[in-house]
């Protein structure tokens, strides 16, 4: 008998990422005899705060805003053809995620999906403002002032491969970590338990790959001569064939532009990864250390030796607390000494919004002069021609809306306050959010977890 | 001429994450025959030196010899991170290439790989 392998495809690495790139995947899937899973991440840090404002103005909201545009053009393919979604679509509100789903369903006419919502993320159902302020903190700022709009911890895969033996179609999560999305299908196909690290860490490794989308498949990859990748507009999204031995390979849809290669995978796998060696996550220490890639024809990577270790004690929590608001404002110089007009234009900023009595950090920039990497008051180590295109750049972060909206003002001013020929201002307020990690114990999440069947 | 300067982008790439304000930027050689002297060259320290304008505290340099790749973990380099920093690329996506511009090196021609730009300015 041929050994049983799982097929995982990921059709967004971000909110917001391309809506028709899992259709190239479905296609693929859909003819073959094995099972097949279609994962979505599109659940930022940031992007469940927003959920959480919207969540309270309407209880039905608070999912993905986007989750029509993920779901329905693949829906009907993808129950037609037994390719089970798994999503943390469910942002702030997973339950109202799966009812959002079964309306289209209605209106797609397609077969009634079961759904399956995993809950418990959600720490403010279960923990008092206090006692989240009171927890250890990993990283970020002293909360204790603010007003928190969001507090979810990461759960594992454990309750998606839960889900999944109630024989149910798609899968919904709120806060998961991301490479759960794939380690939890792998969990429930193959039967692992807690103890089998390695196993575990592999699965783990696979989901850290795929979650990003075509982040693995030349995306984000493209250097024009160094980095050379056919068809990036085009780029297929990635598909894991995944065998019982916790071997897998990394491949994309035919007829699809990208890359995977060697270097593709090892710039993904290093992706927001600090201790290879450490990679925490709810269920596993997964150990990248003596991964192994060969080729396997082109467009195709075979991934070996992902090692696992006990799974960290404490479970992260990322928290969101409201910021005040960001003022960016833009103009450009260019053509003759524009380098030195839009210097000027920096200076004039700054000094206005000292006069204003505007408190708060200011940054100016000078994109075109090395902004990203160096600021205005730095010396950049490019050579910068006097003459060229050049563009300053104001932020700063203010407690109200007006403050920050006084600042975009100044910047505007510069057209007929500032330096000769200043032109294309554009300027924006946005709301700020803050976000810190603590780190929560586990008898206080686990009873909180369960599994609601829609 | 044997050896000329030349930024580290020659014979490596690199990738850029973020955590919080902690950024964490993979350097990995294009090939095998460069991976001793790219060990060798990217120390913690230099790469500390590279980002210390930006606020880098600390570096942590992990190896992935089978992967001829490092990863460098650096500490308060991202104004604050992506939801309080003030600057225009408030990931410190693109600190990837200020790693491989600033990291300068003496490189023989058969050091690149075999199409690289860089081949044009040695003098047969």
């Amino acid at each position: 008998m041929k050994q049983k392998k799982v097929y995982i495809g990921c059709g967004a690495g971000f909110s917001g990422d391309r809506f028709d790139a899992s259709i190239p995947i479905v296609k693929e899937l859909k003819n073959i005899d094995s099972p097949k899973y279609l994962m979505f991440e599109v659940l930022a840090e940031r992007t469940l705060a927003i959920a959480q404002q919207y969540r309270l103005k309407n209880p039905e909201e608070g999912y993905s805003p986007f989750l029509d545009s993920y779901i329905n053009p693949i829906l009907d393919e993808c129950l037609e053809n037994n390719i089970k979604i798994i999503s943390n679509i469910g942002a702030a509100n997973p339950v109202g995620a799966a009812k959002r789903i079964l309306e289209i369903s209605k209106k797609l006419n397609t077969r009634t999906p079961k759904i399956g919502v995993v809950i418990g993320d959600d720490l403010l159902e279960y923990m008092s403002h206090k006692e989240i302020l009171n927890s250890p903190t990993m990283e970020g700022l002293d909360f204790s002032n603010n007003n928190i709009t969001a507090a979810n911890v990461y759960l594992g895969a454990r309750p998606i491969a839960d889900a999944l033996t109630q024989n149910v179609d798609i899968v919904i999560v709120g806060r998961t970590v991301d490479s759960a999305l794939a380690l939890g299908p792998l969990m429930y196909e193959f039967g692992w338990e807690i103890n089998d690290l390695d196993l575990l860490g592999a699965g783990t490794i696979c989901g850290h790959l795929l979650e990003c989308g075509a982040q693995v498949t030349g995306s984000y990859f493209a250097d024009p001569g160094f980095k050379d990748v056919p068809d990036l507009a085009n780029v297929g999204f990635p598909i894991v064939e995944f065998s019982k031995d916790g071997t897998f390979i990394i491949t994309k849809p035919v007829n699809t532009g990208g890359l995977v290669s060697k270097a593709t995978v090892t710039e993904q796998l290093l992706y927001e990864t600090h201790d290879p060696s450490n990679y925490l996550v709810p269920d596993v220490t997964a150990d990248m250390t003596n991964l192994e890639l060969e080729d396997d024809g082109a467009n195709r990577v075979i991934v070996r030796g992902g090692k696992g270790k006990k799974p960290p004690e404490k479970l992260k929590a990322t928290i969101c607390c409201d910021n005040g608001f960001m003022g960016e404002a833009e103009m450009s110089y260019a053509g003759p000494n524009a380098l030195a007009r839009a210097k000027l234009a920096g200076e004039v900023i700054s000094k206005r919004i000292e006069t204003l009595g505007l408190q708060g950090q200011l940054r100016v920039e000078i994109i075109g002069a090395g902004s990203v990497h160096f600021s205005h008051d730095e010396e950049s180590s490019y050579n910068l021609p006097e003459n060229g295109d050049y563009r300053v750049r104001t932020s700063g972060i203010y407690p109200l809306k007006h403050q920050a909206q006084q600042l975009v003002d100044e910047v505007m001013s510069l057209y007929c306050c500032g330096p000769s020929a200043g032109g294309g201002g554009r300027g924006y307020v946005t709301p700020q959010s803050s976000t810190a990690s603590i780190l929560v114990d586990r008898k206080t999440v686990d009873p909180n977890i369960r599994v609601k069947i829609f | 001429m044997d050896f000329i300067d030349l930024p580290i982008h020659a014979i490596a790439h690199a990738r850029a994450g973020d955590k919080g304000d902690v950024s964490n930027i993979s350097l990995i050689a294009y090939e095998e025959k460069c991976w001793d002297i790219i060990y060798e060259i990217a120390t913690k320290e230099k790469v500390l030196q590279i980002f210390k304008h930006l606020g880098a505290s600390k570096v942590d340099r992990y190896e992935l010899p089978n992967l001829y790749a490092l990863n460098f973990v650096i500490q308060n380099a991202l104004g604050g991170g992506v939801n309080s920093s003030l600057r225009l690329d408030r990931h410190g996506k693109t600190l990837s290439s200020h790693l491989l511009h600033e990291l300068v090196l003496p490189i023989k021609k058969d050091m690149l790989p075999k199409n690289s730009p860089y081949r044009q300015k040695f003098k047969d």
